[in-house]
């Protein structure tokens, strides 16, 4: 009737994971009582769970991604915490099994359900506001999307409570990942996971290349749009093109485990490298659909608060385009050591060091716009210095990476751990806070508080090269990664400097999380009344913060880049209309959330072989698109009139003044 | 908007196939599909053209069908979809052949020869 | 690629009079779902590649040489081959604006597409029930399944759609969702068709060889 489910399944015995349900369990009950107790079950339902609203969507992936990255770092500063201590003869307080558990978890979180979703949640935001369109190309789809992310999360974090997750590392690689090593359910749990949000992703990336392709604001040809935007297009081709093969590969082993077929098997033909293969096909594609939309942040951030226009505009769109392109020909240095010849190697070596060119072109491209620039250093443009020292140090541990000979020392150690970590937290988390405090005004109407925010940004910084370059030396001594224990007690006082690294990324959090509560605590003093508080180049800052549901009453004319700036130079950026007319609008829907919460069932089944149960979770997923399918009544139309008010009230003391301060400087006078 | 609008009906009836074009493609699809089978069926053809032969008429009505079923073109409203056809091409191209490519040199350097035999790639 | 936007603007509210951004003109909707089949003919690529290195891996099972009939595949393709025409015949009649046309010819497809996957079916039951060899037995025949397999599930949500699709046209008419859906299966079905060239050429011709 239940499968492999029984109550035997929820893990009673072990301290740590019973304290943190607890923990979560009191947490989620005085969440759910708040929401009841203020009444906001109706609002959150009407206005959030159902919204197609592009924004709003965004700032729920936003949220998402921040949820989830208290869990990856509670993992984290756990392993930084055992390794501090496991040395010699001490075996630190962490099982074998449940640290492995660990590694895994924070990996595929970190990736998947951190930068991932944080990703998308800024493309949501930003790109159509960028391009003056009003929504998405498939507002439905979108909302699907959004909802298909957070089943795979949900069905991670039950893996904590109900079964186990698995123990392979993130990749999950074969044999280990096979139905004989890996017997119990937590490598399933990792495929049903990463399959359904998965197909969120691959939905939204083709979501994304139609609307950027199709919904441009009139007159905007392509080489005028945002670098934001363009490095968005490229993501979202990568993940449309990469995402298939992660879930072939995910079907094959799934197959492996469910079907007794021999795809990746020690027996009978099967060649676990195959699955190597196709993984990181797939996976190296995956880091350039997370930096560059993370390069396209940098590049707003210091063009708007260097007061120039981007450097090298042309240069940076090709730049973009060749990291997309040469990343599908790389693949191979994620295992140099399975044992392919020195031609192939050679080969994928080489292509590796060819992605540097590029990469150096945009960092070249950003302190040329920088030089000579009046540059204020708010807090997107401290983050993005920082990217910018961080950065270069983890490419170059890159490019040596891809020396094959080098890599013959270096693979999975902790030199690795340190390169990805430093490319990773340095580049893409470094962007997506520098996006944070650059766009939240555009998203919630007033800007972050400095203070805090200043303070979490000096301890993220330290703590990360704290935390960090101890490992690079590591890796030189030979420590291999994942170790839950280690013999020589030379690594310690290096693991220890680590792990107060990563209390300071832990105050960092804190800080982080305390800037937030105070800035919306002090939010009437921190207003923006404008809608351009930076003083902005792009459409986006064209429309007042945060942006009404239809984002443009009027789509914008663009003849020229940063069309926004030339207006506000010409004082003719706040038009004001004679006659609105009406605006069609998608209808909320929750078809959406409820196909998701059918793909929770019928991943949670198929992890615990209920058949019934998954049978019903398909069906139900069907029948609840083809509900939808049969529904003709999914838009609804604005009325001018009512456009007309909303937009005049935002207009008139707008005008009035930048009659007194002048165009440029109107945001800031005002904030 | 309404400029595309008025591109695409421009280009209706080239877009949408007729009878005529509909029956070509499928003449051509159903003369091709009997070569690359009486390629191998008939014993006719020699050993070493069997395999170029297949590819050819393989490609050939993958063409055709393109051409005729799915309307493919260089004309201006199919520019996006073709671009992107061809860009999808690059990276099945890279996939196919750079994981043969791959697996086949590991193969050579890391399999005992007696294994070779039963787990090797083509190739 | 681009749906005829001439008739039955009305079935949508407020969907004739307006031009606006969000009324979509049918070339959207199309150039996303061609979006969508790239990325499927990803999927098949990876199974392909897969097909390609195991398929030699018959770990002393039996090889393609012994299992495949080309007799039957023939059979198979003509099927899948006339199901595309008959399609292309209702896409016709859709333009057409011919309602009861368009639903006997996607009735006239489904039989073919059906006929298709039932064929297959029993080309799987006897491999695995008579000649022992299921996708268990080795890596080359857990590729053949893994690949023929995707692509016989594809044909079967192609033919749930095709059913639906004739609800749909029976109950809303020829309306611009309707043509469009219709466009959209159009590039399916013929795509899948597309697909099973690469699978009898690749699979079953090189196979026996």
């Amino acid at each position: 009737m239940f499968g492999k489910l029984s109550l035997s399944a929820i893990p009673y015995h072990e301290p740590i994971i019973m304290g943190t349900l607890l923990m979560v369990c009191l947490g989620g009950a005085a969440l759910l009582g708040f929401v009841t107790y203020q009444r906001k079950w109706g609002y959150l339902w009407t206005e959030w769970f159902t919204t197609v609203d592009h924004k709003r969507i965004g700032i729920m992936y936003g949220i998402l991604a921040m949820l989830m990255l208290l869990r990856g770092f509670a993992d984290a500063i756990m392993m930084r915490a055992q390794q501090a201590v496991a040395s010699a003869d001490a075996a630190g307080y962490l099982p074998p099994h449940h640290y492995d558990q660990i590694f895994t978890a924070h990996g595929v979180i970190m990736i998947f359900f951190v930068a991932m979703p944080f990703v998308v949640g800024l493309m949501n935001l930003v790109v159509p506001l960028q391009i003056g369109a009003r929504d998405v190309a498939y507002p439905f789809l979108n909302s699907l999307s959004y909802w298909l992310t957070a089943s795979g999360v949900v069905l991670v974090m039950l893996s904590m409570f109900v079964g186990d997750f698995a123990a392979t590392g993130w990749l999950a690689y074969p044999p280990l990942s096979e139905l004989k090593f890996s017997p119990t359910v937590g490598v399933d749990y990792y495929i049903w996971a990463l399959q359904l949000s998965g197909l969120g992703t691959t939905l939204s990336g083709i979501n994304f290349i139609v609307t950027i392709l199709r919904m441009r604001t009139p007159g905007m040809k392509l080489m005028q749009m945002p670098v934001f935007t363009w490095t968005a297009l490229v993501t979202n081709i990568l993940i449309v093109a990469a995402f298939p093969v992660l879930t072939v590969a995910l079907a094959l082993l799934a197959a492996d485990r469910y079907l007794d077929m021999h795809f990746f098997t020690n027996e009978l033909g099967g060649n676990a490298m195959l699955y190597i293969n196709l993984i990181w096909i797939w996976g190296h594609p995956e880091v350039y659909i997370l930096i560059l939309p993370c390069f396209g942040v940098f590049s707003e951030v210091v063009a708007t608060f260097s007061g120039k226009p981007l450097f090298g505009y042309k240069s940076m769109v090709y730049a973009t385009a060749g990291i997309g392109v040469a990343s599908f020909v790389v693949w191979l240095h994620h295992f140099f050591t399975m044992g392919s010849g020195a031609d192939v190697n050679a080969f994928f070596g080489i292509s590796t060091m060819i992605i540097s060119i590029p990469t150096g072109v945009k960092l070249f491209n950003w302190l040329f716009t920088m030089y000579r620039g009046r540059i204020k250093f708010t807090l997107p443009m401290l983050w993005t210095v920082a990217f910018m020292v961080t950065f270069t140090i983890g490419g170059m541990t890159g490019v040596l990476l891809a020396v094959p000979g080098a890599d013959f020392v270096l693979h999975n150690s902790l030199f690795l751990i340190a390169h990805f970590h430093n490319v990773i937290i340095g580049g893409v988390l470094f962007g997506l806070f520098a996006a944070i405090n650059y766009w939240f005004p555009k998203a919630f109407g007033f800007k972050l508080e400095e203070r805090w925010g200043k303070a979490s940004f000096w301890c993220w910084v330290v703590g990360f090269y704290l935390a960090f370059m101890p490992l690079y030396v590591l890796g030189l001594m030979g420590m291999t990664r994942r170790m839950n224990h280690y013999a020589n007690p030379a690594w310690q006082p290096y693991l220890i400097v680590a792990a107060v690294g990563a209390v300071f990324i832990a105050l960092g959090i804190g800080f982080m999380l305390l800037q937030f509560a105070v800035s919306i605590r002090n939010r009437a003093e921190n207003r923006d009344l404008t809608g351009d508080p930076w003083g902005g180049r792009t459409l986006e800052w064209a429309t007042s913060s945060p942006a009404p549901f239809y984002n443009f009453a009027v789509l914008p004319k663009v003849d020229e880049l940063d069309q926004f700036w030339a207006d506000k130079e010409h004082r003719r950026a706040y038009p004001s209309h004679a006659h609105y007319a009406d605006i069609h609008m998608p209808r909320n829907t929750g078809v959406g959330l409820i196909m998701a919460a059918f793909g929770t069932v019928l991943g949670f089944a198929m992890v615990w072989h209920i058949w019934w149960l998954a049978i019903g979770g398909l069906l139900g997923m069907i029948g609840s698109f083809m509900v939808r399918a049969f529904d003709t009544d999914v838009d609804y139309c604005v009325p001018g009139a009512e456009v007309e008010k909303i937009e005049r009230a935002r207009l008139v003391p707008l005008n009035k003044l930048i009659e007194n301060v002048g165009p440029a400087s109107a945001g800031e006078k005002v904030a | 908007m309404s400029s595309q609008h008025g591109h695409s009906d421009a280009h209706q009836h080239s877009a949408h196939g007729s009878l005529k074009s509909y029956t070509v493609g499928f003449a051509l699809s159903l003369i091709l599909t009997l070569l690359s089978f009486g390629c191998v069926m008939s014993g006719a053809v020699p050993q070493h053209l069997v395999v170029p032969g297949i590819v050819v008429f393989c490609v050939a009505q993958l063409l055709v069908q393109l051409a005729f079923f799915l309307h493919m073109s260089a004309a201006p409203g199919q520019r996006d979809n073709l671009s992107i056809g061809v860009f999808t091409l690059l990276i099945i191209a890279i996939v196919v052949v750079g994981s043969l490519w791959v697996m086949h040199n590991m193969n050579l350097y890391m399999m005992h020869p007696m294994m070779q035999s039963t787990s090797s790639s083509i190739g | 690629m681009s749906t005829a936007i001439t008739a039955n603007h009305g079935v949508l509210p407020h969907g004739g009079a307006h031009e606006h951004e969000h009324h979509d003109d049918g070339s959207k909707t199309l150039l996303g779902f061609w979006i969508y089949l790239m990325s499927d003919c990803l999927i098949f690529s990876g199974l392909f590649a897969t097909f390609a290195v195991l398929g030699h891996a018959t770990a002393g099972g039996p090889s393609g040489k012994e299992l495949f009939d080309l007799k039957f595949v023939f059979g198979e393709t003509m099927l899948l081959l006339i199901s595309s025409f008959t399609f292309g015949l209702a896409m016709l009649n859709m333009h057409a604006g011919k309602r009861g046309k368009v639903i006997a010819w996607l009735f006239v497809t489904f039989l073919f597409g059906a006929g298709f996957v039932g064929m297959e079916v029993y080309e799987f039951h006897h491999l695995i029930v008579f000649e022992h060899a299921g996708p268990s037995r080795s890596a080359f025949l857990s590729a053949y399944f893994g690949l023929v397999g995707t692509h016989g599930l594809h044909v079967t949500s192609g033919l749930i759609w095709l059913v639906t699709m004739m609800v749909m046209v029976g109950k809303f008419g020829l309306t611009d969702a309707v043509q469009r859906r219709l466009s959209c299966l159009s590039l399916f079905w013929h795509f899948l068709d597309l697909v099973w060239i690469c699978v009898f050429s690749f699979v079953y011709l090189f196979g026996v060889l």
